[in-house]
């Protein structure tokens, strides 16, 4: 699927190739979009500049990183994570409610959306290509620990996996353990710790 | 239905392949479909609902080749269409989305999440359940593989729009949402590890389960 054909398929269109089936047909399409009033050409670029700058994965870090530090907020994080998570600015499409889950050492959790790409926006931006995949969807429920594996996390048997598959309404992110290097650190500074797989549960921090 | 886009448990696709430093889009076409994906429901209606039904729609061969954002390129030519769109134009009495208003639009969000007054839950935290087993034509957020299969109710979302009915022009027949707890051996057999799926569920998916 679309991780496996970046390699066979020549859509990009800077360095004046010569734009793609899809990328003439998409192109087509938002021509007639604008045509008939259906959608301004401004309102897209903002859109596209809003995804590309200001919502992504580090917005999901400052809210990990204020969980780190501040015991109040990671409760109502654990117990609200659509108010707490509005606290720190970041709400709205795809993130209207969401579930934090806290991974401990007895409990590991990771997000999947086996139906199609359910990915909580406001904190995590738009989904990597891998999350959307057909080998990741496919394995995640089934052989979690497999899927672990092949991104560098080996577990303790007796770590329960717990495996959140977001189809529905609900969004969700990991809440990763602190790493002990973070323990003197400022908040900014533990944010910059956090990663984007260790929110979705496929890295330890 | 029964599409290729319900994987969850399936084999043979082969190692995750992971891009380092990867861009949030991977050509300019890319940038643009979803744009347009962002903007065109606000000025004609349609929901995630049918969004997903369209990308269900595409042809198994077909969906494993596309793109991403090429599936949304399919779905949205063919809920334009069917809403008359390419022929007509932007429905009456709706405008576009206005650059300056994309931001609060988006910090709007556009949640399912219903009043739950009047709607009673039929399940409560702790209750075995069993998924149906049930194979919809339409639109359904019941994987597979959980089918049949019984769990414990983990938590109660609330009331939320059902995603086959709205998909299916019934309406939103709002109804609990809970998240159920399938142990991996429930689903997968005894092989399976020390591991648990949490799956988010329409009450109309549930029945208590009997055993």
């Amino acid at each position: 699927m679309a991780g496996d054909d970046h390699d066979d398929h020549d859509y990009r269109d800077h360095g004046g190739s010569v734009l793609s089936d899809i990328a003439l047909r998409v192109k087509a399409l938002e021509d007639l979009m604008v045509e008939k009033g259906v959608v301004e050409r401004a309102a897209l670029d903002k859109i596209v500049e809003a995804y590309e700058h200001a919502i992504g994965p580090r917005n999901g870090a400052r809210v990990v990183a204020r969980a780190w530090s501040d015991p109040a907020y990671k409760r109502r994080l654990l117990s609200d994570a659509t108010a707490a998570i509005a606290e720190l600015g970041y709400r709205g499409l795809q993130g209207e409610n969401m579930v934090v889950v806290e991974n401990t050492p007895q409990v590991h959790n990771m997000i999947v959306c086996t139906l199609c790409s359910c990915y909580p926006w406001p904190v995590l931006g738009l989904p990597p290509v891998w999350y959307k995949s057909a080998p990741y969807r496919s394995r995640a429920v089934k052989d979690p620990r497999g899927v672990l594996a092949e991104f560098g996390v080996t577990l303790p048997p007796e770590t329960e996996i717990r495996v959140w598959d977001s189809t529905a309404e609900i969004r969700y992110m990991v809440l990763p353990m602190q790493p002990a290097s973070a323990r003197d650190m400022s908040e900014a500074e533990r944010a910059a710790l956090v990663t984007r797989d260790g929110m979705i549960g496929t890295a330890l921090l | 239905m029964n599409g290729m886009h319900d994987m969850g448990g399936m084999d043979g696709f082969g190692p995750i392949r992971r891009e380092d430093n990867e861009p949030v889009f991977h050509a300019d076409w890319e940038r643009r479909m979803f744009a347009l994906a962002s903007a065109i429901p606000f000025a004609v209606p349609m929901s995630d609902d049918h969004f997903r039904q369209e990308i269900e729609r595409v042809a198994p061969a077909t969906y494993l080749k596309s793109d991403y954002y090429e599936l949304w390129y399919r779905a949205h030519m063919a809920l334009l269409q069917q809403r008359g769109v390419i022929e007509h134009g932007r429905p009456e009495g709706t405008k576009p989305l206005a650059a300056e208003t994309v931001m609060a639009a988006i910090g709007a969000g556009a949640s399912t999440r219903m009043p739950a007054d009047g709607i009673t839950a039929r399940f409560a935290v702790g209750d075995r359940v069993t998924a149906r087993n049930i194979h919809p034509s339409g639109h359904t957020r019941l994987p597979r593989y959980a089918r049949g299969r019984s769990g414990v109710i983990d938590a109660d979302r609330g009331v939320f729009s059902f995603a086959d009915s709205n998909a299916r022009g019934d309406g939103p027949c709002p109804q609990h949402l809970y998240t159920v707890a399938f142990a991996g051996e429930a689903l997968w057999g005894e092989d399976a590890g020390n591991d648990t799926v949490y799956l988010d569920l329409w009450e109309s998916y549930l029945d208590p389960a009997t055993r």
